[in-house]
């Protein structure tokens, strides 16, 4: 057992980990580590082969190994070790994290500051309690891509995608793509939770059929999948009886959702949001546990990776000054979510920080012609309109730090005001 | 024809305890299951408890078998490394009728010569159990009542029997059972026949099909269903013991129960079905699960819920086990109805029926038997130094394959290289617990898949699920773009 110490240990070497380095190093912290657990950095864009990614920030349109390149190649650069094939088992409070590889064994590294970016993992089917055989033939959409990325095998040929949320609808189209027929895209809410533009460019434009409200109701096949049954559902989620429509079919896909990865942060006592599932952060990305940062979708599930590296260099940054400083502490005043909004992001802020405050969050309905409004101590002090707001895409307001000099304790409330749309 | 002397048909938990038995003796054995590998009947799909013993009436088979089978499990379990503790049952009561109930279930209890049992009243049984529902009124403490992993404990009990001359094959489905030359018996599974001397029928819910077609008798078997949720180690156990509620004539109820590897297990449920194959689960009999499993934890959440499943109960309207010799069937045996208490009943059954078979055939003891070596010891279970000391021996231990439960690369090599290997993910998973956890398998599935290629050769496209048609690919890529599926 090594016993080593860093100023600065990331787990994860996705995009959040990357980003959350290279913005570290370059606020002059020498001793870095990243720890990542697959064999090669870049995360689940390594299986992200179709293209939309960097508008934002590179404002070019790359695939998701081309983005992720971008990053480890500046991580070489500046001299960043990635060490793969290491899975870290626990974390404790006082950063000491425990990781075990098959390379350099089974160590515990002393850290200044950790920065937790270990991603997110998809709802699977338990989780939803569908009823049904246990067949072959139902994937998390995740575990599909992969297998025809980075693989390069077809998990089936007749497929049926439950769920409609983003890698859903992108392996809609990259099934088709192959030759697979898939027959519908089934969610159970009256609206997607994916990208507006991942519904027409991967449903529509393949005349791919999009059941909204409804769901599966039942799974056939003794060994591999023959077919599934789905039906409408009332507003309380039931099914409606008489409503059923089956299908042959050979592959069942499942995106109902990504979950914050959080077993590891739960280790060190890092208290978690329930909106969320990610970890308690304030303003600078900081869990309720000193020098534990947090930054990506371990934090909260987004639907762009340009975010996600924005978010975690503003995290690398943080951790830097913490390892530089110390301790910033001080008061902090809450940030809560007010009718139609739910999981700002973060959970807490520190006034007179001297950095404009950014909140994320997701609307709980569609919403049209609707407005953003920040209010602080009953006083509204940003109103942001928008033509729709839809709990598929993450609504991002920025408040100026001017704005923040003399928060009162009542703290910050995030509403969304406007017309909800009905079912 | 395949000859050996004798042919047990079934590898559950009667099967594969009844050949680890046999295998002791100088006699060749064979053992045919029309599943992909061991246990893939009920014993895979089973609430995992050990009973005490006071359920069962006495005088019947259930009753000897079960207090004799629970006895022998702490040295059992401890000799095959296999998980089990005795963590204690309560079975609880909401009325007066109820404490009637619980006080015949201590009668019987004592007239089965259960040790420990004794009536609690409503803050005793609070105590020990604070998350129950605050309307209980009594309980009977089982404190001998036990858990344990059934199908780990089948594979312990085939991997011992392999390494002692026992063969088992799989996927041979019996059509039809006669007699050969030399009062011989012939076992024919439509690819292959079988002759044996001596032919065992332990083989569940084809236990009454098996029986007629050595007697020529119309033995009828219910096939009744029941079934399950199974939550994530993460969730907090509201339970430190198994919770029964009072039983009904279909059975012990839905019951609340941690399981040795800390889940939660909700159900059963008892619905009687035609396919006895038929192990899907039904939104009625989920609904139903938690209906009754919120009658003893109001608390109950299936946020964290992994899975469901359902396992067929094999049922005789006699409501007891039929376990000896076939009459007049000469060399037949069975073991049959083996439902609940079945499990807990299991190595007496084996030591019972191994008996008087060596007796009937004078079958000697061999001198010399290979004593059981357990599969690696899971990297989970370790200390850091142990760990640490595991790695640095085996680079494997250091690559950590399923993250949900902390399975390696080490572990899912040796459980595919044990005696009776495993050859699908699902047969890794039951074995090593790799897509046990919070991710079912999504993760993990790919690299299992493809380390299973690796050890047996089994080209990556042809791996499966859990044996037969149950691929999880369909083919390449390439043979996709060169508009192979559209032919």
């Amino acid at each position: 057992m090594t016993d080593c110490y860093t100023d600065i240990l990331i787990i994860g070497a996705g995009p959040a980990g990357l980003a959350a380095a290279i913005a570290a190093k370059e606020q002059g912290i020498d001793s870095i580590v990243v720890l990542e657990r697959e064999s090669e950095p870049g995360g689940i864009l390594r299986q992200c082969i179709h293209n939309g990614f960097g508008l934002h920030r590179f404002k070019e349109e790359l695939t998701g190994p081309e983005y992720a390149q971008r990053d480890i190649l500046r991580a070489d650069e500046l001299g960043i070790p990635l060490e793969c094939g290491t899975t870290v088992l626990s974390v404790s409070a006082d950063r000491t994290v425990t990781c075990v590889s098959s390379e350099k064994g089974f160590r515990k590294i002393k850290a200044g500051a950790v920065i937790l970016a270990m991603g997110c993992r998809e709802r699977p089917r338990g989780a939803l309690c569908t009823p049904g055989t246990r067949c072959a033939g139902i994937y998390s959409a995740g575990t599909a891509q992969r297998f025809v990325n980075l693989e390069g095998f077809m998990p089936g040929k007749r497929v049926v995608i439950l769920g409609s949320g983003d890698i859903g609808l992108i392996m809609a189209r990259r099934m088709s793509l192959q030759s697979a027929e898939v027959l519908a895209c089934v969610e159970i809410m009256p609206y997607s939770s994916g990208l507006n533009r991942n519904i027409v460019q991967c449903l529509e434009d393949y005349g791919i059929p999009l059941y909204l409200s409804h769901t599966v109701t039942d799974i056939r096949g003794r060994e591999r999948l023959t077919g599934v049954t789905i039906a409408k559902v009332d507003e309380k989620r039931n099914p409606v009886p008489g409503t059923e429509i089956d299908f042959e079919c050979d592959t069942l896909l499942l995106s109902c959702g990504l979950i914050p990865e959080n077993e590891l942060s739960l280790t060190a006592g890092v208290e978690l949001s329930a909106a969320t599932s990610g970890p308690v952060v304030s303003n600078t990305l900081e869990t309720s546990v000193p020098g534990i940062f947090a930054c990506g979708n371990v934090l909260h599930v987004h639907d762009l990776v340009d975010h996600v590296s924005e978010e975690s260099a503003r995290a690398g940054r943080a951790a830097a000054e913490y390892v530089q400083h110390g301790h910033s502490g001080g008061r902090f005043v809450p940030v809560a979510d007010g009718p139609g909004v739910r999981g700002t992001v973060p959970q807490k802020v520190l006034p007179n920080s001297g950095e404009d405050l950014h909140l994320m969050f997701r609307p709980t309905d569609v919403f049209r012609s609707a407005c953003a409004v920040v209010e602080c101590g009953g006083r509204e002090i940003i109103r942001k309109k928008a033509m729709i707001f839809t709990p598929g895409e993450m609504a991002e307001v920025t408040v100026r730090k001017e704005l923040l000099d003399n928060l009162s304790d009542a703290g910050i409330i995030v509403r969304i005001e406007g017309e909800k749309q009905n079912g | 024809m395949k000859k050996s002397d004798i042919v047990i048909v079934g590898s559950g938990i009667s099967g594969t305890s009844l050949a680890r038995e046999l295998s002791r003796y100088d006699a060749s054995v064979t053992v045919l299951d029309r599943g992909p590998d061991i246990a893939e009947g009920a014993t895979k799909a089973n609430s995992g408890i050990v009973h005490a013993g006071y359920d069962a009436v006495p005088g019947t088979q259930k009753a000897y078998f079960n207090v004799r089978g629970a006895s022998m499990y702490a040295s059992l379990c401890d000799e095959l490394s296999v998980p089990y503790r005795k963590s204690g049952a309560i079975v609880i009561g909401f009325s007066p009728e109820d404490r009637d109930t619980l006080l015949h279930l201590l009668q019987r209890g004592m007239d089965n010569g259960v040790k420990g049992l004794r009536i609690l009243n409503r803050e005793e049984v609070l105590q020990l159990e604070p998350n129950l529902n605050p309307e209980v009124s009594c309980a009977l403490d089982v404190p001998e009542s036990a858990i344990v992993s059934p199908y780990e404990l089948a594979y312990a009990l085939a991997d011992d029997a392999a390494v002692n001359g026992v063969r088992f094959v799989f996927n041979e489905n019996v059509e039809k059972i006669c007699r050969g030359e030399e009062d011989t018996w012939e076992i024919y599974t439509g690819q292959e026949i079988y002759s044996c001397k001596i032919f065992v029928n332990c083989s569940g819910a084809s236990g009454a099909l098996l029986h007629n077609m050595v007697t020529g008798g119309s033995l009828r078997m219910i096939n009744r269903r029941g079934q399950y949720y199974l939550l994530d180690r993460s969730a907090q156990l509201p339970f430190s013991r198994t919770v029964f509620q009072c039983p009904s004539p279909l059975g012990k109820g839905v019951l609340v129960s941690p399981t040795v590897h800390g889940n939660l297990l909700l159900g059963p449920n008892a619905e009687d079905i035609p396919d006895p194959l038929d192990t899907a689960t039904t939104a009625a009999g989920m609904s139903y699960v938690l209906g009754k499993a919120a009658r003893t934890w109001p608390g109950v959440s299936v946020r964290s819920n992994i899975t469901n499943f359902s396992g067929v109960r094999a049922h005789l309207d006699t409501d007891d086990f039929i376990v000896g010799a076939v009459s007049g069937a000469y060399g037949a045996y069975e073991a049959i109805g083996i439902e609940s208490p079945g499990l807990s009943s299991a190595p007496a059954i084996a030591v019972y029926l191994a008996e008087m078979i060596a007796g009937d055939h004078s079958l000697t003891k061999k001198t010399e038997v290979i004593p059981y070596t357990p599969p690696l010891r899971p990297f989970r279970d370790m200390n850091d130094e142990e760990r640490a000391a595991a790695v640095s021996g085996n680079p494997e231990y250091g690559n950590i394959i399923c993250r949900c439960e902390t399975v390696t690369e080490a572990e899912i090599r040796a459980a595919i290289r044990r005696p009776v290997g495993a050859k699908s993910i699902d047969g890794v998973k039951r074995r090593t617990r790799a897509g046990m956890g919070r991710c079912q398998g999504g993760f993990c599935s790919p690299r299992v898949a493809q380390i299973i290629s690796e050890e047996t050769g089994i080209p990556l496209q042809e791996i499966t699920k859990d044996g037969g048609n149950s691929r999880i690919l369909s083919g390449s890529v390439r043979t996709f773009l060169k508009g192979g599926n559209r032919e």
